[in-house]
C-alpha cells in the first residue's frame, strides 16, 4: 500500500476545507441493517458499517453480495424496487434517514452515482447537470462551472445528448451530476464498470481529487478491489448481505485472504483446492 | 382554385391546432408518467364546458372565464392523478388504460348531468369577421386559433427546454430512478404533468368552443388524438404540432378534393399505415443505443 501516506494527508486537508467536517462521530453510520425484497428475499442480514468524515471508504464484495442494495437502502431507493428496510438504522450525522425519501436524503447531503451510470440519455450534458442541481437551483450556474473544471471533456460536449457520450464520458457526467447537489457524502456504485483500464485510473484520480479539494467524503463500491483499496482509507468486505471483514485499506490489501479472493494474487501452490473450499465455507459464515 | 386551397389550408390548420393541443396533453401525461390517457378528449370537453359556464352562465369576462376553466381543469386533473392513477403505479398498463376509459365515461356522464345534451351557444371570445386572403374569405377567428396554438405550444417547448421543472420532468421521463437520486420528487412531476395537460385542454377547449361549438361531440376530438400522436410520436411536443397540422390539413383536403365522407376515416388510415411503417412515430424519440 504505497499510497497510504498521500491519502492520509488528503484526509487532513479535507478536514480543513469543509466546515462541517471533523465533528465527532461518523458521517454515515449503518447499524444492523436488514433489507428484504418482494417481502421474502432477505438480502442484507444485519449489515453494520461506518464512514468517517473526510475519508474514502471502499465497500468490496463479489457479485450479488448486496453492495448495490446497501446503496439503495441509504438513498431511499428500495421502495422503487419492492424492497424495504425491515430492521436496523441508517444515520447521516445525527439525522435518522432509515426511512427517509430520496429527496430528503439528497437534501441532507448524500448523493449516489448509480451502478451503470444512468445518465439522462435524451437530455444534453448541460441539462443533465441542471437536473443534478435540482435541490439547489440558486447555485446551478456555479455548480456547472465547477463540474466543467473537473471534467473539461464535458464542457466541449455540453449541448450533446448524453446518450451519445462514450462510456467514460457518461461516467464523468454521472459523477458531475451528483456533485451538483454539493454532497457531503458522495457514493459511487462501481464507477469502473465497463471502462478501459486507463479510464478507470482517470476516474479514480478524480475521485481522489474531489475528496482532497472539496473535502467530499466518499463511499466507493467496487469489484475492482485493488484500485479501490489504493485510494481508500478504510475498507469493508461484504459477503451474502453482511460485513465479513473490515480495516484500514492497507491492512485489507495485506490480508492474505483478501489478496487471494479479491486481488487475484494467489501464491501458487500455497493452498490446495481443499483449503480454498474450506476458506469459502468459512468466509460465508464469518 | 387557389382560393379553395387557401381556405382548406387555413381551416385545416385551425382544426389541427385543436388536435395539437389535445395531443399535447396526451403526450405530456404519457411521456412523464407512462399513462395512456383515453380520457384526454373529455378533458377537452371539461375545458370547453367550464369556459362556457364561466362566460355564459356566470357572465364573467372571458379572461376570468379562462382562469376559472383553468382552475377547474387543473384541480380535476390533480384529483384524477392523486386518487385514480397514483394508486395504479406498478399495475399493468391494461389495468391503467381501463381506469382512464372508466374515467372518460364518468366525465361524460357528469357533463351530461350538469349541462344536458343540447348544444350550447358560446358567446364569441375570439375576434369575428373575415379577411380576404389570395381570393379566399378567411374567418379571422381561425387565424387567431392557429396563432394561439402556436404560442401555447411554443411556451411549452420553452418550459421544457429552459425551466428547472421542465428539465426535471424530462429527466423523470428518461430515467426515473436516476431522477430520484437527484432529489427530484417524482409524485410532484406526475402531478405537474396532469396539471399542464389540464391547462392545454382548456386552451384546446376554448378553440373548440369557438370553432366547433360546445356540445357532447367535443369529446370526439379525443379519438383523433391517437392518429395525431402516433404520427408525431407519443412523447414529442414538436411531434404533436406537426401531427396536428398534418391530420388537420389531410382531413380538409380530403373533404374538399375527394369528399364522400372519406375525410372521417383518413386519420385512422394514416394511423394504421404509420403503425405498420414507423411504430415510434415520425418524431418519437429514437432509442439511443450505444455502448
Ligand atoms: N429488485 C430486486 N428484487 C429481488 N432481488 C434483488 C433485487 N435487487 C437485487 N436483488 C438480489 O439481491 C442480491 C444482492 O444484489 P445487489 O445488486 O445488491 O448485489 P451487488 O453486490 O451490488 O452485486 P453486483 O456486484 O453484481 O452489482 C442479489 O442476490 C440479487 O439477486
Ligand atoms: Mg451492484
Amino acid at each position: 500500500m504505497t499510497d497510504s501516506a498521500p491519502t492520509a494527508t488528503a484526509t487532513t486537508a479535507a478536514g480543513a476545507t469543509r466546515d462541517d467536517a471533523g465533528g465527532p462521530g461518523p458521517l454515515l453510520a449503518i447499524n444492523n441493517l436488514e433489507v428484504i425484497y418482494d417481502e421474502v428475499i432477505l438480502v442484507l442480514r444485519g449489515l453494520s458499517m461506518e464512514v468517517a468524515t473526510g475519508q474514502i471508504v471502499a465497500l468490496l464484495g463479489s457479485n450479488g453480495a448486496g453492495k448495490s442494495t446497501t446503496m439503495k437502502a441509504i438513498t431511499g431507493l428500495l421502495p422503487t424496487e419492492h424492497g424495504e428496510t425491515t430492521d436496523g438504522t441508517i444515520h447521516l450525522r445525527d439525522t435518522d434517514i432509515t426511512h427517509a425519501d430520496p429527496a430528503q436524503i439528497v437534501r441532507a447531503g448524500a448523493s449516489l452515482v448509480m451502478e451503470g451510470r444512468h445518465v439522462f440519455e435524451h437530455l444534453t450534458v448541460h441539462e443533465n447537470l441542471v437536473a443534478g442541481g435540482f435541490t439547489r437551483p440558486a447555485e446551478t450556474d456555479d455548480g456547472i462551472a465547477e463540474v466543467y473544471e473537473y471534467f473539461p471533456a464535458l464542457e466541449q460536449r455540453r449541448d450533446q445528448a448524453a446518450g451519445y457520450l462514450s462510456g467514460g464520458e457518461q461516467q464523468m457526467l454521472a459523477i458531475g451530476r451528483a456533485l451538483m447537489a454539493s454532497p457531503t457524502l458522495l457514493m459511487l456504485d462501481e464507477p469502473s464498470l465497463g471502462l478501459a483500464p486507463m479510464l478507470v485510473e482517470e476516474i479514480f484520480a478524480i475521485i481522489q481529487r474531489l475528496n482532497r479539494d472539496l473535502g467530499t467524503t466518499v463511499l466507493l463500491v467496487e469489484q475492482n478491489a485493488r484500485q479501490a483499496l489504493d485510494i481508500a482509507d478504510q475498507g469493508y468486505i461484504m459477503e451474502s448481505g453482511r460485513i465479513v471483514l473490515d480495516g484500514s485499506a492497507a491492512e485489507l490489501a495485506d490480508n492474505p485472504d483478501v489478496k487471494e479472493f479479491y486481488l487475484g494474487m494467489a501464491e501458487a501452490g500455497r493452498k490446495s483446492y481443499r483449503d480454498v473450499k474450506h476458506y469459502k465455507r468459512r468466509k460465508r459464515w464469518l | 382554385m387557389v382560393s379553395q386551397f387557401v381556405q382548406l389550408s387555413v381551416i385545416g390548420l385551425a382544426n389541427g391546432a385543436i388536435f395539437a393541443l389535445a395531443a399535447l396533453g396526451f403526450a405530456l401525461i404519457y411521456k412523464s408518467t407512462g399513462v395512456i390517457n383515453f380520457a384526454q378528449g373529455d378533458f377537452l370537453s371539461v375545458g370547453a364546458y367550464a369556459l362556457y359556464a364561466g362566460v355564459a352562465t356566470f357572465g364573467l369576462h372571458w379572461s376570468l372565464g379562462m382562469l376559472l376553466a383553468i382552475a377547474v381543469a387543473v384541480v380535476l386533473a390533480l384529483l384524477v392523478e392523486r386518487l385514480l392513477l397514483r394508486p395504479m403505479i406498478g399495475e399493468s398498463s391494461i389495468a391503467v388504460i381501463m381506469v382512464t376509459i372508466g374515467l372518460s365515461s364518468m366525465l361524460q356522464a357528469v357533463l351530461l348531468m350538469l349541462f344536458g345534451n343540447a348544444p350550447r351557444r358560446m358567446p364569441r371570445i375570439l375576434p369575428g369577421g373575415s379577411i380576404d386572403l389570395l381570393g379566399a374569405t378567411i374567418p379571422v377567428n381561425r387565424l387567431v386559433a392557429i396563432a394561439i396554438a402556436a404560442v401555447v405550444l411554443g411556451l411549452f417547448t420553452v418550459f421544457f427546454q429552459r425551466s428547472r421543472w421542465g428539465v426535471a420532468m424530462r429527466a423523470v421521463a428518461d430515467d426515473q430512478p436516476a431522477a430520484l437520486t437527484m432529489g427530484i420528487s417524482v409524485p410532484r412531476v406526475f402531478a405537474m404533468a396532469w396539471a399542464l395537460a389540464g391547462v392545454s385542454a382548456v386552451v384546446g377547449g376554448l378553440l373548440v368552443a369557438e370553432l366547433v361549438g360546445v356540445s357532447g361531440t367535443v369529446a370526439e376530438f379525443g379519438l383523433i388524438v391517437f392518429p395525431v400522436v402516433i404520427l408525431g410520436g407519443l412523447d414529442s411536443i414538436k411531434g404533436t404540432m406537426v401531427g396536428g397540422a398534418v391530420i388537420g390539413l389531410l382531413v380538409q383536403y380530403t373533404a374538399g378534393y375527394v369528399g364522400g365522407g372519406l375525410q372521417q376515416v383518413i386519420p385512422f388510415v394514416v394511423l394504421v399505415l404509420i403503425l405498420l411503417v414507423r411504430p415510434y412515430g415520425l418524431f418519437g424519440e429514437v432509442r439511443i443505443e450505444r455502448v
